[in-house]
């Protein structure tokens, strides 16, 4: 479970997140979405003590985060850019982290095999294109199993082969009772794995609920046209 | 402990298949190849490399040390969404460009050395010195690399800010000092230029190597003053302790400002 409490995060004068108050119940699939620059990725960085707060505070699995480190062994993450060191091959990435957790053993490899990444193994990171490198990014964050998985528009740069089958992927995760939150400017393509929406406007959450209430409360027919009549009204 | 060590071999890896350092430490073999192929005073060829290494390894140092920051970012990121402590990922960076660096020098260098062992007689101490100001040379200039590029977001700024300090403490120091001293030349003003050349680290490393050597008092004036004021073993103690201050003070800042930023 994840709990923000009164979070607020300041980059100078410009107010990234304002007083955000959120619970995300372990188990959920979470879709946050807003339009650029409303917060979604410094929300996400805050949850991996990437950026500090400015007030408030966040609490994984009950443990409020205070530049401890130790909790983010249950934590898949995926970027948005992916860069690794250039001279490393793929195959070293894998042997570092998991040299790097080396008591966590139980390796989910089904999105190694997935994205066929074996032929690349021994090849530099430097060589590959952005799509693989990506790939091995969001292979990595599902490599150890964790409870919890993060994914920072994680379609962005996969063909769609490699999309759809980190969309299954996620589903089938979440069956087993993985909390996953993501982020995407596609909503058409990620509606199908949409169960909660957060909408994030300016910092703030404007909507917090499942899918069939937003479409509900707005009259749409789907999340896109929902989210779209939602940021209209709001311009107005 | 563990994971620094997986993080700096890691980093090794990475960087001694890095172009840039091959190439950092062939010009090192090319520059002690040809000063022993044009001169077979051992002493001289020491002195010739001395100003060398004096201006090139900061220079190196600062430039591709922020560079290597900057372009490690995402890398970082990905790094800090493990489990791994701040301090102990800022660590890791730094010894794993610090150590690379330092190694070119010393491997590069001493290879055509090791070629022209018969025609040297006497003169390790100085060499051994040598090691000792690049090596301090390395590690000072990257930390300070480390904290331009914790300090400043914008690559271009940051490496400005490190173009610039590798400037003012190889050329632009140095000048403000003879102007200092010729302006006060009627003053006893041993202290001042003892107190001057402490802070900065190209000078202290230079005093390091030529109170090795016998003519440090032809070596310009701060050397003279040091021999004079400290003897030769006490004037070494103490810049060897200024340059350990000068590797300390910055890197710590570094990492301070390391565990405490948003990425």
């Amino acid at each position: 479970m994840i709990t923000l409490n009164n979070y607020s995060k300041q980059y100078g004068s410009l107010k990234a997140l304002s007083e955000i108050n959120l619970n995300i119940p372990s188990g959920s699939l979470t879709f946050l979405v807003g339009p650029n620059a409303s917060g979604k990725t410094t929300l996400i960085k805050s949850l991996l003590g990437l950026v500090k707060p400015t007030s408030g505070n966040i609490a994984v699995n009950g443990i409020t985060l205070n530049g401890d480190y130790e909790y983010r062994k249950e934590i898949g993450y995926v970027s948005q850019i992916a860069n690794f060191p250039d001279n490393l091959t793929v195959d070293e990435i894998f042997r570092m982290v998991k040299d790097l957790r080396e008591k966590q053993k139980n390796y989910d490899e089904e999105l190694v095999s997935g994205f066929q990444l074996e032929p690349a193994f021994n090849k530099r990171l430097k060589t590959l294109s952005g799509g693989t490198r990506q790939k091995v990014n969001v292979a990595v964050a599902f490599l150890f199993d964790p409870k919890i998985i993060i994914l920072d528009e994680p379609t962005a740069g996969l063909d769609p082969v490699a999309s759809s089958l980190l969309k299954d992927k996620i589903l089938k995760e979440n069956k087993k009772g993985k909390t996953i939150i993501f982020t995407s400017h596609i909503l058409s393509e990620m509606e199908e794995l949409a169960q909660n929406v957060v909408f994030l406007l300016e910092g703030k959450i404007f909507f917090n609920g499942t899918v069939k209430d937003l479409i509900n409360s707005t009259n749409r027919q789907n999340l896109e046209r929902a989210i779209a009549s939602i940021m209209n009204g709001v311009q107005k | 402990m563990k994971i620094l060590l997986k993080i700096i071999k890691y980093q090794l890896h990475d960087l001694s298949r890095s172009k840039w350092i091959i190439i950092y430490t062939t010009f090192f073999f090319l520059l002690s190849y040809s000063l022993f192929t044009f001169n077979k005073d051992f002493s001289r060829v020491l002195i010739s490399l001395m100003n060398v290494v004096l201006i090139i390894i900061p220079l190196v140092s600062t430039i591709f040390g922020t560079i290597h920051y900057y372009n490690s970012k995402e890398y970082i990121v990905f790094m800090l969404s493990q489990p791994i402590k701040r301090s102990t990922l800022f660590f890791g960076l730094y010894i794993g460009l610090a150590l690379p660096l330092a190694l070119s020098f010393v491997v590069g260098t001493s290879i055509p050395i090791l070629f022209n062992l018969g025609n040297i007689h006497g003169g390790f101490d100085v060499l051994i010195f040598l090691f000792i100001a690049g090596f301090f040379q390395t590690i000072i200039f990257c930390s300070i690399a480390f904290l331009i590029a914790t300090l400043n977001e914008n690559k271009m700024l940051g490496l400005g800010l490190a173009t610039f300090s590798w400037l003012a403490f190889s050329a632009i120091y140095d000048a403000l000092i003879l102007f200092l001293l010729q302006i006060l030349q009627d003053y006893p003003i041993e202290k001042i230029s003892i107190i001057l050349s402490m802070l900065n680290p190209i000078d202290l490393a230079r005093l390091l190597v030529i109170l090795k050597l016998d003519i440090s008092a032809l070596m310009g004036y701060t050397g003279a003053v040091f021999q004079k004021f400290f003897g030769s073993s006490l004037g070494t103690i103490l810049s060897i302790l200024s340059l350990i201050v000068w590797a300390v003070i910055p890197f710590f800042i570094g990492i301070r400002n390391f565990s405490k930023k948003d990425f």
